[in-house]
């Protein structure tokens, strides 16, 4: 569509909306994987109910709003296999990175951190040539 | 108050990534295929989303949060091999997919079986992280 650019900067207003109220309200960086991720392995310690809670907006939300408004698409993939090593991939990198698209991009980016600009770079990079190498070379996505 | 604002951010967090198309994989991996029919929508949802969240960074200045407590350290200078060698597997799984882990959260009531399994894996790597990073760098994840 001609105004997707339109959705995706009111969207991403949402998006940096909501990373103002974690920081502003809570004092914390909204990043996607370090939420889920310390709930996963343990190290979300005292923050484990206000994650859980941030976790339930995010998906039970959404939800709601998507299926009154007559349900979305996200024409993932099928092929098990590679969603299966995409997921593995994106767990382990995000926490060994400490941080996605939200807590390095969004967040770290906004701050002009360094560490933030650099990982975008990196993950970017590596999605560039993982379409190369699996989409046009290969042909498996 | 604390657990109303996380449920709140999150809330908004998810609508925005449905409304913007970040939770559609094709219009993520078609940002990302730059060799294809590239699709430049992620490049105004991070803008649209950096411009809010840095007015945010300023207004922290000389501030407490609302809810008490102090806020979040500046960032560490050191970047270290970790940062790279996690940003490039993310970056290859992201690329996969289509798939980060906000939009994986947000779509995960629509994404039918897709969405299950990469969530599930998602876990998964999650939880093996913390053993994979200690032997890279003997140090525990910090957040």
């Amino acid at each position: 569509m001609e105004q997707d650019w339109l959705w995706g900067l009111a969207g991403g207003g949402l998006i940096g909306l909501a990373g103002a109220i974690y920081l502003l309200g809570n004092g914390r960086i909204m990043g996607a994987s370090g939420i889920i991720g310390g709930i996963v392995d343990g190290t979300a310690g005292s923050q484990m109910r206000e994650r859980l809670l941030f976790l339930v907006g995010l998906f039970g939300v959404p939800a709601i709003v998507v299926y009154l408004a007559g349900g979305s698409q996200t024409n993932a993939t099928t092929n098990l296999a590679v969603l299966v090593a995409a997921g593995l991939l994106v767990g382990l990198g995000t926490r060994i990175a400490n941080g996605c698209t939200s807590g390095h991009g969004v967040c770290g980016i906004s701050r002009l951190s360094l560490r933030g600009i650099v990982a975008t770079v990196f993950y970017i990079g590596a999605g560039g040539i993982t379409m190369v190498l699996f989409r046009h070379v290969l042909g498996v996505i | 108050m604390r657990d109303l604002l996380a449920a709140l951010s999150g809330a908004i967090f998810g609508i925005g990534l449905w409304l913007s198309g970040m939770t559609d994989t094709t219009k993520v991996q078609g940002w990302l295929d730059i060799f294809g029919d590239w699709d430049p929508t992620l490049a105004f949802v991070m803008g649209g989303a950096i411009v809010p969240m840095a007015i945010a960074w300023q207004l922290t200045r000389g501030r407490a949060p609302l809810v008490g407590g102090s806020f979040p350290a500046p960032p560490e200078a050191r970047l270290g091999r970790n940062l790279v060698i996690g940003s490039v597997l993310f970056g290859m799984g992201w690329g996969l997919a289509g798939l980060c882990p906000g939009p994986a959260v947000a779509s995960l009531s629509w994404g039918g079986l897709p969405g299950i399994v990469f969530m599930l894996a998602m876990i998964a790597g999650m939880w093996a992280a913390p053993r994979l990073r200690q032997r890279l760098d003997g140090q525990p994840v910090s957040i």
